[in-house]
């Protein structure tokens, strides 16, 4: 029994930091958010150098053959620098492949994900839907897609989307190429700038469909929750962090902040909040890879659960900024955007609890 | 991360299953005598009968129980391995049989006594403690000092070969019940705050100690004052040195094993809230089917897990050697605040049934809800307050500035 990382998850983590340290300083996040497109292909081809796109991809297609329990460790990284970029879609396509592709359909694109040759996304959620594939309208028949996916990952740059779409034999997964006839793209402007998301029109498209498992589209879901809630542990990690140096550095009533009851407490409740939620998202990270079962309800539960305390760090560390905090010029609003859009992107927390109760039984 | 056992531990399973079956049988565990109001902790039963007194010898010999305690005193003398301990914990709860006793005496003073007792202090206590036939009270908390424990002002002077005690106690959990008390005492009035105190071990019978029960918020009386008035207490009765007292009263803390209790107790809690949702009929139907009843049960059975998953990192953190830091601060507040949120809940669905008192014979679950939701706040307070965690996580887990006056000696 050992409920923790490995040495080589440790290291991959600190590897990533150092990277990030390094190359993805707050300056740069802003430059990237106030690019056009969104996307420093920089510093995406650094992290693909390091293997990140090519994680869980397994060894015959070109990958490390690790599994969500390391992907999860990227994306906390991530999300503790605020990294502009399209991970999480990029990621959530690659599982998608990986469960629900044929041999060919994967033999075709896992590689490329790997190499970084190749940038997928997915488009799934649908207004009103809550993210049940249940209620997804987007119709596919005779190889043709026809409906709209309002929220898509990067889908301006992606080489190929994976869609989600029913069609007689219920919801299942295709996949469309960049350029297929009949998609209309629009570019959105999101509170969080550094992650960018389009709306996508299928007109008659032509898609192929992905021939393995159908239970794929919900994995997908679930993989995806689960890596919103490493992003968001990572961010909340570096709210606190934020607070903590600044209470031991700004001065008022002739002392600094931090020797302040008050500020100590908000600080410490936060902190008592936070820490037990790592070992959380790695049950289900965990859950994901080896303990099937368990696996829909822990990726619910942890969404939900990490999206509101998100929501509370962000706040917390902004209040404990005074005036500076609420400014455009200091950094902590990145990290308040992106909590925004961990907390409504797949589905808001009420719509995870009541996922997650359903799963009971009760 | 790994969450099986490896053929070693699992082998050991079977060795404590076996050990289980064969000493502990369906007669030993229908045969609980009728409950002894004083062998209740926090609610919960432990059997101290002959049967259960039995039973634990052979297990400790075995090396099962108390394992941190060398066998001469009748310990079970293993090297530490938190995995060992949790596998054997899970088989004796599987199989209803005796596991350690987790009062003061064995969680707090024995660990204590093993490290800085005499041998005949060690001979003396540690293994009736052990079996519950030595029962301790801790006498730390005055009326003057609680949370600033270190101002504490009963006085202890040597006359001869004795100490002589004055002053008092309160908030003394089963001082009425105990046997024998552990207790903070000034001893050196020049010294400073942290270095004049002493710690010393006195039986409860000797005279002019009088102990009068409190009343709790619950109804109950657990604790009471302890009044000291000339209390001759042998010279040897003294562990470690004068005006050490401090340092060795905090020994235990490195013996914290709570974490795991600590996590089973709002499980339970929050399984009886499960069940109550599933029963209780709101508007015609299980209140469990009610949207805001489902999100809130969800939301705090995340947290249950997450308090579960996070002791278990603990574990884990200890079994390879490693710093626990503000992961290991932040238990007590994180699990009592929880604990708090569950019972509250549990009272919300009760509706006007919560008004009910505990032995109200129309009380749902026997008054269950109720009680823990009052006891959420005795465990709170006791054993360092919620505001007190708080600025041990600021100041020790992240290093925030300390308190100008409790620096202050
Ligand atoms: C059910 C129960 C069982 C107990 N059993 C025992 C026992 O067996 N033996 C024993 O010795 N004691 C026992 N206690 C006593 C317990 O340890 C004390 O009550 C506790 O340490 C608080 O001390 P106090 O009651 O004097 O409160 P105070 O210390 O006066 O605290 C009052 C309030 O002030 C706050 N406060 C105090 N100092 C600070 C500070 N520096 N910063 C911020 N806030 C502060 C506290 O958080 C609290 O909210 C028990 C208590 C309870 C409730």
């Amino acid at each position: 029994m050992d409920f923790g990382l490995s040495e080589d998850q440790v290291l991959l983590r600190q590897t990533i930091r150092r990277f990030l340290d390094e190359q993805c300083p707050t300056s740069r996040v802003r430059a990237i958010m106030e690019s056009d497109s969104g996307h420093d292909t920089t510093l995406w081809q650094g992290l693909v150098d390091l293997g990140v796109t090519g994680l869980i991809v397994p060894a015959a297609y070109g990958g490390s053959g690790l599994e969500l329990l390391d992907l999860v460790l990227a994306a906390e990284e991530l999300g503790y620098a605020a990294t502009p970029g399209p991970f999480l879609g990029s990621s959530m396509a690659t599982v998608a492949l990986m469960e629900g592709g044929d041999a060919a359909q994967r033999q075709r694109w896992l590689p490329q994900i790997a190499s970084g040759k190749a940038l997928l996304t997915i488009a799934f959620g649908e207004a009103d839907s809550q993210w049940d594939p249940r209620a997804f309208t987007t119709k596919a028949s005779g190889g043709k897609l026809n409906g709209e996916k309002p929220f898509v990952p990067y889908a301006a740059i992606a080489d190929a989307l994976i869609v989600a779409a029913a069609d007689d034999d219920g919801p299942g997964l295709w996949l469309v190429e960049r350029g297929a006839a009949g998609i209309e793209t629009t570019s959105l402007t999101l509170v969080d700038m550094t992650r960018r998301v389009d709306g996508v029109r299928f007109k008659d498209t032509p898609a192929t469909k992905l021939g393995g498992d159908r239970a794929a589209l919900q994995r997908t879901i679930d993989a995806g929750c689960i890596l919103i809630a490493a992003d968001a542990y990572g961010g909340s990690r570096r709210c606190l962090e934020m607070a903590v140096d600044y209470a031991k550095t700004r001065e008022q009533f002739g002392q600094i902040i931090g020797a302040f009851q008050g500020v100590k407490h908000q600080i410490a409740s936060l902190a008592c909040e936070i820490e037990p939620s790592l070992a959380l998202y790695w049950y289900a990270a965990h859950a994901f890879d080896r303990i099937r079962d368990q696996s829909p309800r822990h990726a619910a539960l942890v969404k939900a659960h990490m999206s509101d305390l998100y929501d509370r760090a962000t706040r917390d560390s902004t209040e404990l900024h005074g005036g500076i905090g609420f400014t455009w010029e200091f950094d902590l609003h990145l990290w308040f955007r992106r909590a925004v859009f961990d907390r409504s992107f797949l589905g808001e927390a009420a719509v995870h609890r009541a996922r997650a109760a359903d799963l009971a039984g009760w | 991360m790994d969450l099986s056992y490896s053929a070693e531990y699992e082998a050991f399973r079977k060795e404590v299953q076996t050990f289980v079956q064969e000493n502990w049988t369906d007669e030993d565990r229908n045969s609980a005598p009728p409950p002894d109001p004083r062998s209740i902790t926090f609610g919960t039963l432990i059997r101290t009968d002959e049967r259960a007194t039995k039973f634990r010898i052979k297990a400790a010999e075995r090396g099962y129980l108390y394992r941190h305690v060398p066998k001469r005193y009748g310990g079970g003398e293993q090297p530490f391995d938190p995995l060992k301990s949790t596998i054997i914990s899970e088989e004796l709860r599987r199989s209803q049989a005796p596991g350690e006793l987790m009062g003061q005496g064995a969680s707090m003073l024995v660990p204590t006594l093993v490290e800085h007792g005499t041998e005949e202090q060690k001979e003396k206590f540690v293994r009736d403690t052990l079996l519950g036939k030595i029962r301790w009270c801790q006498g730390y908390s005055e009326p003057g000092s609680g949370s600033d424990l270190a101002s504490l002002r009963t006085r202890g002077v040597l006359d001869g070969d004795f100490w002589v005690i004055n002053g008092q106690k309160i908030w003394t959990s089963n001082a009425d019940t105990s046997e024998w008390m552990f207790c903070l005492v000034r001893t050196e009035p020049e010294a400073p705050k942290h270095e004049g105190i002493s710690y010393l071990l006195i039986d409860m019978q000797t005279p002019g100690l009088t102990v009068r029960p409190l009343r709790q918020m619950t109804g109950e009386a657990d604790f009471n004052e302890v009044f000291f008035d000339n209390v001759r207490v042998p010279a040897k009765n003294i562990v470690g040195k004068r005006g050490q007292g401090w340092v060795v009263s905090r020994s235990t803390l490195k013996h914290e094993r709570a974490l795991i209790g600590n996590s089973l107790l709002s499980r339970r809690t929050l399984d009886g809230v499960i069940m109550l949702a599933q029963a209780l009929n709101l508007r015609g139907q299980p209140a469990i089917k009610d949207p805001a009843i489902r999100n809130k049960i969800v939301e705090l059975e995340t947290k249950v897990l997450a308090n579960e998953y996070h002791a278990n990192r603990l574990l884990t953190m200890q079994a390879r050697g490693e710093e626990a830091g503000i992961a290991g601060l932040v238990a007590k507040l994180y699990g009592t605040m929880l604990g708090y949120d569950v019972a509250k809940l549990a009272m919300d669905m009760l509706g006007d049934r919560g008004m009910l008192a505990p032995g109200e014979p129309s009380a749902p679950a026997m008054g269950m809800f109720l009680t823990a939701y009052m006891w959420s706040l005795g465990v709170l307070i006791a054993g360092g307050t919620a505001n007190i965690q708080r600025n041990v996580i600021a100041e020790r887990g992240l290093g925030l500035p300390r308190d100008q006056a409790a620096s202050r000696k």
